[in-house]
């Protein structure tokens, strides 16, 4: 297999865009938007037959700069833009781009709605624990206790778990993985593309200069290197004892299964509701 | 190579070292067409310094430490003979702005 350069990625982004991108120093959106390009081009999808759909959010300014069928939609609302270009055009591959507050909080029931439905869609789900673009609001996915611009004394929430929702709402394909992980991270939106069904992979993300400042994580190389320590693999979490679980995030992918999807479930049903060859003639 | 200019600069233990100003990523892009990334003659690694906002990732998680940091944070090479290809700074740079890659 071809290796893909730094020179493929550049054939892939939107060079009359302003570069270098809005995305604040450290960010992890950039490693994904990368991830994301060689999972593209290693799968040898033409650029035509990739949509990629997003709302409001840092993570969502992603389809600005890359070259693809994109679609940057309202908040929250990605999902449902991206069902209506999948039930016109079956075979595009679309992917979303969104992030945790867009998907959980804003779109939390288009969310679950077309997991639900299963439809042939892959989210990639970019969390990084905070509204970053808006200034810094808590958002489903900050943990309790922890400092955003409208928790100025701790956040009392309980946490949402993203693949659970997923899982629960009966999505075919999760996953979790890390900015860190690129490779991985590469590997899993690659499967998400491929697997026919809804798909939905998580990726922890760092958000070193709003979610990191208030919080005192350390810059983002720091905040990268707690990712690589923290997020770890079913078969390491399983070794650790009770006491050091906390804070754990498991990676892997938490579901593969195959169900009935829905635009062929669609076609097939408009197949069967058309008037048969004899009918027609009269019988 | 000796026409090139080099400047006196200090590393992050405060040592001396010089760096030569011929890593700089060329670029050119025509219609869709890329025809070429970086000069790929004089270092194993090519820093697009347009583009780089010095995060220091690239620096953090090299694993064999070719790269060091500038005063200002910006990224170069150091040790460029260290450098085994590994493209783990290709992967971790959120702006394109480096590239380790082989021909």
């Amino acid at each position: 297999m071809e290796k893909i350069s730094q020179k493929t990625i550049h054939k892939y982004l939107r060079h009359n865009k302003h570069f270098p991108h809005v995305w604040c120093p450290g960010c992890s959106n950039g490693i994904v938007l990368g991830a994301t390009i060689r999972a593209v081009a290693e799968l040898g999808l033409k650029k035509d037959d990739v949509a990629m759909v997003s709302g409001i959010g840092c993570s969502s300014r992603m389809p600005v700069y890359v070259d693809l069928n994109t679609l940057h939609s309202v908040h929250g609302r990605a999902i449902a833009y991206a069902t209506g270009i999948k039930m016109v055009k079956p075979k595009m591959n679309v992917c979303i781009v969104t992030g945790d507050g867009d998907a959980t909080a804003i779109g939390g029931n288009h969310l679950i709605h077309a997991a639900r439905r299963n439809i042939d869609l892959t989210v990639i789900l970019i969390n990084n624990n905070i509204y970053g673009m808006t200034g810094g609001q808590f958002s489903p996915t900050t943990p309790t206790g922890d400092i955003a611009t409208t928790t100025p004394y701790g956040n009392i929430d309980p946490v949402f778990d993203i693949c659970e929702l997923a899982m629960g709402a009966g999505a075919t394909f999760v996953a979790r993985t890390s900015a860190y992980h690129a490779i991985e991270m590469k590997s899993f939106i690659k499967q998400a593309f491929v697997h026919d069904g809804f798909s939905l992979v998580e990726i922890i993300s760092a958000c070193p200069v709003i979610y990191g400042r208030l919080n005192r994580k350390g810059d983002a190389p720091e905040m990268m290197r707690n990712m690589k320590e923290n997020v770890i693999t079913a078969s390491a979490y399983e070794k650790l004892a009770p006491e050091n679980r906390e804070n754990k995030v498991i990676r892997g992918i938490l579901r593969n299964v195959d169900k009935p999807e829905y635009t062929k479930q669609y076609a097939k049903l408009v197949e069967s509701l058309k008037p048969k060859a004899e009918d027609s003639n009269g019988n | 190579m000796s026409e090139i200019p080099e400047k006196v600069i200090k590393n992050r233990d405060g040592q001396i070292i010089k760096e030569n100003e011929n890593v700089k990523l060329k670029m050119e892009v025509e219609k869709d067409e890329v025809k070429s990334v970086g000069d790929y003659n004089s270092s194993p690694v090519y820093i697009y310094h347009d583009w780089c906002v010095r995060c220091g990732i690239c620096v953090a998680f090299c694993p064999t430490g070719v790269l060091s940091r500038k005063s200002d944070g910006s990224p170069f090479v150091e040790f460029p003979e260290k450098c085994i290809h590994c493209e783990t700074c290709d992967r971790l740079c959120p702006n394109f702005a480096i590239t380790g890659a082989k021909k």
